[in-house]
């Protein structure tokens, strides 16, 4: 006796969470099967290894039936077929787009392309992911890139107007994609000790402080093309950049930095010494950074440069983090007492963000 | 008379992507009625249409209004080739042909098509304005009410009951006609949808006319059915019982008007207690009707049985004037009708007097192919036509088909006769056809009712008088009907336990709901019987005597199993008996379920003694003993489980809470347990009473083995197929409707009756594992209203549909009895006022005036402790709401109600929904679907096509319902569920016919709220939205 047909349909579907994590996590319905009988929920509940496979298969089918929905989650709330309560969709869509943290640092950065997914067999058999889930979560970050990439206004909100997830998940997103778009190099090796919660961090303080966006002027005419305002850095900021240069180039300006600076944190930090040797190679690294930013190759390569030219030396010299923190407030503050130094304001937007960025790249 | 049909379409949204080179479609739609159709514009380049209509208007007359469905048809624009469609939508304008329904249907629909499911979904705004008044409108088979619900509807009262209706009309079936073979699938499954739909509607006004002839307004317990009969046909057929209902509108209104018929009965000769005899006791199993005769074509009537109960004995006298007196009465005013059946199961405080047994009858038929082109006036009117157009037509048909029903009714009729029964309730009919066989079968229940509500001209809101104020409530329908001298079988009779007075049966078989003043000891239970019989293949006559040769011996013992299955949970009773039998190819497959429960008023059934045939092998007694040992332990397991602990006493004052033991119940209960050991034939049928298990064959002890591998169902389940389960009523309002099917396939091979029972316990046995599983997060839950189907698609394949509703109930909220109880003193003094208010179940059930046994405060918990309302078994409706709050609510007119929970829709196959007031019916929902597929694989194989679909039919019901401005759909069914599958040729058929009554509700605590504040709770459009007002 075979079962030809086994099916189960409930007014209101039935949701099973640990099932639907399972279908997440890419197993097959063998393997799901297994791993919640491990789980110990036939002796919990009395039930056979059949009835085990029949609710799971049962499951398996709505989600698949349930993923052309979640592809467009709007859509889940407006659909008649499937009767869920609200606090149910909410969890099915931010499951759905929930990711891992192993994928992420994987892709993150990278152009969202066909080539890339072809590396997704790769990426699962290092991190362990099966490659089910790694294409799910692939094609989420694509999809969510290819909705807001051409949209304007906030990228959280946009993010979250369209695939209604929390505002936590909604901002990964923002930062998932403004990596992507600006396709900053995440993958080297000396870069595998940050965390993807280090980069959204600094990709929120970017988006916020240093896309067109965060002027806060929107373009007045709608036909211009600055339509992306959050996704692309704003190129004239990058293009101004440039003038930072004379705080290193010119070597008065320079002295005269490093002196306002070593002067205030005289006795404050336990690290002076070391500070007072490495000040001026500190500050070139710090403003070359900025000054390079004009070519796209260097944008790339912007978390590169801050951990080789700031992060590393710091560290090789056991720099506590209340130490860098003080170097770096000082270090910002300094110029506006330079009297030569005309371009405070965009001194201020840059450091800011960066100082804000270095502090939390500087880690273990 | 005519009337105005405007349709207006708004918009559609999520529509597919018709054009691959532009990703979008240009959609229109085509809105047709009749013969009449109107376009929209184009919508150019657009996957959301805006159409905003024109308001589209149909002038035409009322029979057309009530036969036609309304057809939307979404269409692909395409300049160069034809038209692509997109899907279609039907909708059913009835509701909106009565005054009290619906006004305006207007919402979202999901846009079907038959081979690609949903497709989108449009928003349409559907009115009628009828040129009539009122009056002239009631002529009308127009303003009769249709329901679903095999009760008296919650918000209205029934005035009169006059009785069964029944009509059906025969088409060919578009699937079999010769131009099939030219058109596409889609077109014949179209084809097919719209007749049924058209069918549908015909049979729907023919039987209002019936209605009104008998001067009722409303049909109450209407059951529709299919019969596809293959090349023979399409029979649509239906029944019904007729009554004259009148809404509820305010308490105040009918309390005064119920006070005289009160008084009057005092008069009545009915009112005077019976006078008893002492009777000693006996009764018999079965009663066997045979017949046997051949109508024009080839039918043999089955021989069949008359369920009442077993045992054994022999009959006092005082057959008791009161029943003589009842049937005079009732006779006058039943026997004049031809059938004097009822479709309800439950029924308003009163009605039902005594039970006799479940009657059942069936009958074996070929459907014969005879063509006769008669184009002529079967319908006798215009439609005829058009149902006609391109059908030869057999004029002899549908008269076939009556009489063929007429004469198994005729049986049935005499059965409940045999019984003492002047009526049949819970009756239900049902067909199962395999190529050119067809087993017809009808059940219900004989039972004698109260003349008075089937009689018009008594006094007005007579269906609240209670006649027998001095038999005690809560016994009286379990007392014979039957006259002792005389009766119709050997039967084991007892003093009833209740009252002592009348005498009752061992055992009672019952096709309806449990009363709701019934008295029962602790929990109910699900029994089914599972049987299967192989048979040879053969054709036409040869078959149909094979069949009609097997059925006795199914339903015999079916019978038994159902017997033994009932001993071993320790009860007494079986309500909501429904014996399915369906035949294959080569098998016929008996599943009969049932809701056991153990009856205060009857006897304490005696346990199963097993008896070897060759006493002398020592082992082989061994083996007995071992068997009779298990089966004692597991009846006082069950006995455990289901709580039942049958008090040692009975209570002599009425009223009084206190049980005082009483010497004389434990002699009568020793006595007629010792009577259960004795061994008694049954004369009528030739086999051994059902006590005893006589152990001399392999399939005996196979049938002793399967008695013990049922399973109860885990701990915190509980599970019944009647509305509710007795012993619970403390339900919150979590309810989860579902509906499971799993088709197996037999290994073919040397099958055996043995092995086919084995799969077949299995098969079901595992699908209740499964749905206790999957509603595990639901504990404690009762399963309520299982409904098994079962059908045999092809040789070895056994298709198991079920639908149920699970609901949570709270288990703190289930001890507080003692308080209610005293309570329930205290209210009695008052219920006599009370008892007119006529919510006529759930309400009446509440205030009977005399029901304190001490039984009954074992079971009757009350959940009911804020309102202080004694609850008997049904009061779970009543939670809260007293009367006069409900009362209130009405006179606010406005219901705004549905809003608060718009989007949601709920369905259920129960007449009720926990913790909510029903509110308004708003119509009858009768959808067939069909559903098709040619790239089965790529649908995820037939799990996942019929996963789709019925999931898809849900979708339409709830869209439908929102669309009427309601909220729920109470009293669901999926009358057929048929699935066909190639799949070597990937392919796949289904067809689903659902049917139920669209309702408005609002949740009690909501009610709570809303009378205190104006009606400020207004229409909040949420997803799924599109409010109706």
């Amino acid at each position: 006796m075979t079962s030809e047909l086994d099916i189960f349909v409930g007014n209101t579907t039935l949701i099973d969470e640990d099932v639907y994590r399972l279908w997440l996590d890419g197993y097959s319905v063998n393997d799901a099967v297994a791993l919640r009988v491990r789980s110990g929920i036939l002796e919990q509940t009395g039930a056979t290894a059949g009835v085990l496979q029949s609710d799971t298969m049962d499951h398996y089918r709505t989600f698949h039936m349930l993923e052309r929905l979640l592809h467009a989650p709007p859509k889940l709330l407006h659909q008649l077929i499937f009767q869920i309560p609200p606090s149910r969709q909410a969890l099915l869509i931010e499951r759905y787009y929930t990711f891992d943290e192993a994928f992420v640092r994987e892709v993150l950065g990278k152009k969202l392309s066909k080539g890339t997914k072809k590396d997704l067999d790769d990426i699962s058999t290092k991190t362990g992911i099966t490659l089910k889930s790694c294409r799910r979560q692939f094609d989420n970050f694509k999809r969510v890139f290819k909705v807001v990439e051409e949209m304007r206004g906030s990228l959280v909100d946009n993010i979250q107007q369209h695939f209604l997830l929390s505002d936590r998940l909604a901002r990964d997103y923002a930062a998932i994609v403004f990596f992507a778009n600006n396709r900053f190099e995440t993958g080297k090796k000396k870069l595998q000790y940050l965390s993807f919660g280090d980069f959204a961090f600094c990709a929120e303080l970017m988006i916020q402080n240093w896309t067109l966006g965060a002027v806060g002027e929107a373009p007045t005419d709608p036909d211009s093309q600055m339509d992306d305002m959050d996704v692309d850095l704003d190129k004239e900021f990058l293009q101004d950049l440039k003038e930072l240069k004379v705080l290193v180039a010119d070597k008065d300006l320079l002295d005269l930095h490093k002196s306002l600076v070593c002067t205030v944190l005289r006795g404050k930090l336990s690290v002076f010494s070391e500070m007072e040797t490495n000040f001026k190679n500190l500050s070139r690294g710090l403003v070359n950074v900025a000054a390079k930013l004009t070519h796209n190759k260097d944008v790339r390569d912007l978390f590169v440069d801050l951990v080789e030219k700031f992060v590393e030396p710091c560290r090789s010299d056991h720099w506590p983090l209340s130490d860098v923190r003080l170097f770096l407030t000082q270090y910002s503050v300094s110029v506006h007492s330079l009297d030569g130094f005309r371009h405070q304001v965009l001194w201020d937007r840059y450091m800011g963000t960066l100082r804000g960025c270095l502090l939390r790249l500087y880690h273990d | 008379m005519p009337g105005k049909l405007k349709v207006k379409i708004v918009a559609g949204r999520h529509l597919p992507v018709m054009d691959r080179a532009s990703d979008l479609t240009d959609a229109f739609v085509e809105v047709k009625f009749g013969n009449t159709t109107f376009k929209t514009d184009v919508y150019l380049k657009s996957l959301n249409p805006q159409w905003n209509s024109e308001w589209f208007k149909f002038e035409v007359d009322d029979e057309d209004l009530q036969d036609e469905p309304l057809q939307i048809t979404v269409l692909d624009h395409d300049t160069y080739s034809a038209n692509d469609a997109i899907g279609k939508v039907y909708i059913d304008i009835d509701p909106l042909l009565y005054s009290e329904a619906a006004t305006v249907i207007s919402g979202w629909f999901p846009i079907y098509d038959t081979i690609h499911g949903i497709r989108g979904e449009i928003n349409v705004v559907v009115k009628v304005d009828l040129f009539n008044d009122l009056n002239r409108f009631r002529q009308s088979s127009c303003g009769v009410k249709f329901f679903c619900t095999t009760s008296i509807p919650k918000c209205y009262r029934a005035v009169v009951i006059h009785g069964f209706v029944e009509e059906l009309v025969v088409n060919e079936d578009p699937e079999y006609q010769w131009i099939d073979r030219i058109r596409t699938p889609r077109a014949s499954n179209e084809a097919r949808q719209r007749l049924i739909s058209l069918m549908s509607g015909e049979l729907q006004r023919k039987i209002g006319l019936k209605v009104l002839e008998m001067r009722g307004n409303a049909v109450v317990g209407y059951l529709q059915c299919f019969d596809l009969e293959g090349e023979s046909g399409l029979v649509v057929r239906a029944i019904g019982t007729a009554c004259t209902l009148d809404k509820l509108s305010s308490p105040a209104a009918f309390l005064p008007a119920c006070n005289s018929p009160s008084k009057e009965m005092k008069e009545s000769p009915l009112v005077h207690p019976p006078s008893h005899g002492c009777r000693s006791t006996h009764n018999s199993p079965i009663h066997t009707a045979t017949g046997s005769r051949l109508t024009q074509n080839f039918s043999v009537s089955v021989p069949t049985l008359i369920y009442t109960g077993t045992g054994s004995g022999s009959a006092g006298k005082e057959g008791g004037p009161l029943k003589a007196l009842l049937r005079q009465q009732t006779q006058s005013a039943l026997e004049q009708r031809e059938f004097p059946f009822l479709t309800l199961t439950a029924f308003p405080p009163g009605l039902l007097v005594h039970v006799g047994g479940v009657v059942s009858a069936r009958s074996v038929k070929l459907l014969d192919r005879i063509h006769n082109p008669a184009f002529v006036g079967i319908m006798g009117n215009t439609r005829s036509y058009k149902l006609l157009d391109w059908n030869s037509f057999n004029s002899d048909e549908p008269e076939t088909r009556d009489a063929w029903w007429a004469e198994i009714r005729q049986e049935i009729k005499s059965h409940a006769k045999a019984l003492g029964c002047h009526a049949v309730v819970g009756y239900s009919e049902s067909t199962s056809i395999c190529e050119e066989v067809c087993i017809l079968s009808a059940s219900g229940t004989a039972a004698v009712l109260n003349p008075r509500f089937l009689q018009e001209g008594t006094v007005e809101g007579s269906l609240e008088q209670r006649i027998e104020e001095n038999l005690p409530v809560g016994c009286g329908f379990c007392h014979i009907p039957y006259d002792e001298l005389n009766m119709p079988f050997p039967a084991h009779l007892t003093y009833c336990y209740n009252c002592r007075k009348q005498k009752v049966p061992d055992v009672l078989f019952t096709t309806i709901d449990l009363p709701t003043d019934a008295v029962v000891v602790g929990k109910g239970c699900l029994i089914q019987a599972r049987l299967c019989r192989l048979k040879k293949k053969a054709q036409a006559e040869a078959n149909a005597t094979a069949i009609s040769n097997l059925l006795p011996f199914m339903e015999y013992e079916v019978h038994t199993q159902l017997m033994n299955k009932l001993k071993l949970k320790g009860m007494n009773a079986l309500f909501g008996l429904r014996i399915q039998i369906t035949v294959g190819e080569n098998m016929l497959m008996g599943l009969a379920s049932a809701t056991g429960v153990y009856l205060a008023a009857l006897p304490t059934p005696g346990g199963i003694q097993i008896a070897g045939k060759t006493p002398n092998d020592g082992s082989y007694e061994q083996h007995i003993s071992h068997m009779q040992k298990k089966i004692n332990d597991t009846i006082a397991k069950n006995k455990e489980l289901y709580e039942i602990n049958p008090p040692e006493v009975s209570e002599e004052i009425i009223g009084s809470p206190i049980p005082e033991p009483r010497q004389r119940s434990r002699l009568l209960r020793s006595q007629s347990e010792s009577s259960d050991e004795v061994t008694e034939l049954d004369l009528s049928h030739g086999k051994k009473d059902a006590f005893v298990l006589e152990i001399d064959d392999a399939d005996a002890m196979e049938d002793v083995h399967s008695l013990l591998t049922d399973v109860p169902p885990p701990s915190g389940f509980y599970s019944c197929n009647t509305e509710i389960m007795p012993g619970i009523n403390n339900w919150t309002s979590e309810i989860q409707m579902f509906t499971s099917v799993r088709v197996v396939r037999l290994s073919s091979l040397n099958l055996t009756n043995q092995a086919l029972n084995k799969n077949f316990n299995g098969l079901c046995e595992n699908l209740l594992k499964s749905l206790y599983f999957k509603l595990r997060s639901m504990t404690p839950c009762c399963l309520c209203h299982v409904n098994f189907t079962v059908s045999l698609p092809e040789d070895e394949l056994i298709q198991v549909t079920v639908t149920a509703v699970a609901i949570t109930f709270d288990k703190n909220q289930a001890l507080q009895t003692t308080k209610a109880h005293a309570e329930k003193s205290l209210q009695r003094a008052s219920a006599d006022n009370e008892e007119m208010l006529q919510f006529p179940l759930e309400l009446c059930s509440d205030s009977l005036p005399s029901h304190a046994f001490p039984a009954a405060k074992e079971h009757l918990e009350s959940a009911s402790s804020n309102s202080g309302t004694p609850a008997a078994q049904r009061a779970v409706t009543v939670e809260k709401a007293s009367p006069m709050g409900d009362g209130n609510f009405r006179n606010r007119s406005a219901p705004p109600c549905a809003s608060s929970t718009v989007g949601v829709v709920k369905m259920t196959p129960l007449s009720f929904i926990p913790g909510a007031k029903i509110t308004k019916y708003l119509g009858i929902i009768n959808m067939f679907f069909i559903r098709e597929t040619t790239s089965l694989r790529e649908e995820g194989g037939v799990s996942g096509f019929l996963h789709a679909f019925i999931a898809e039919v849900f979708a339409m019901v709830r869209a439908h319902v929102a669309a009427l401005g309601g909220n729920a759909v109470v009293s669901y069914i999926m009358k057929q569920c048929v699935f066909m599958e190639n799949p070597s040729k990937n392919q796949a058929q289904c067809l689903i016919n659902v049917s139920g009554d669209a309702v408005v509700f609002v949740r009690e605590s909501d009610l709570e709220v809303m009378s205190a504040q104006q009606p400020a709770v207004n229409c909040q459009p949420s997803c799924t939205g599109e409010v109706t007002t």
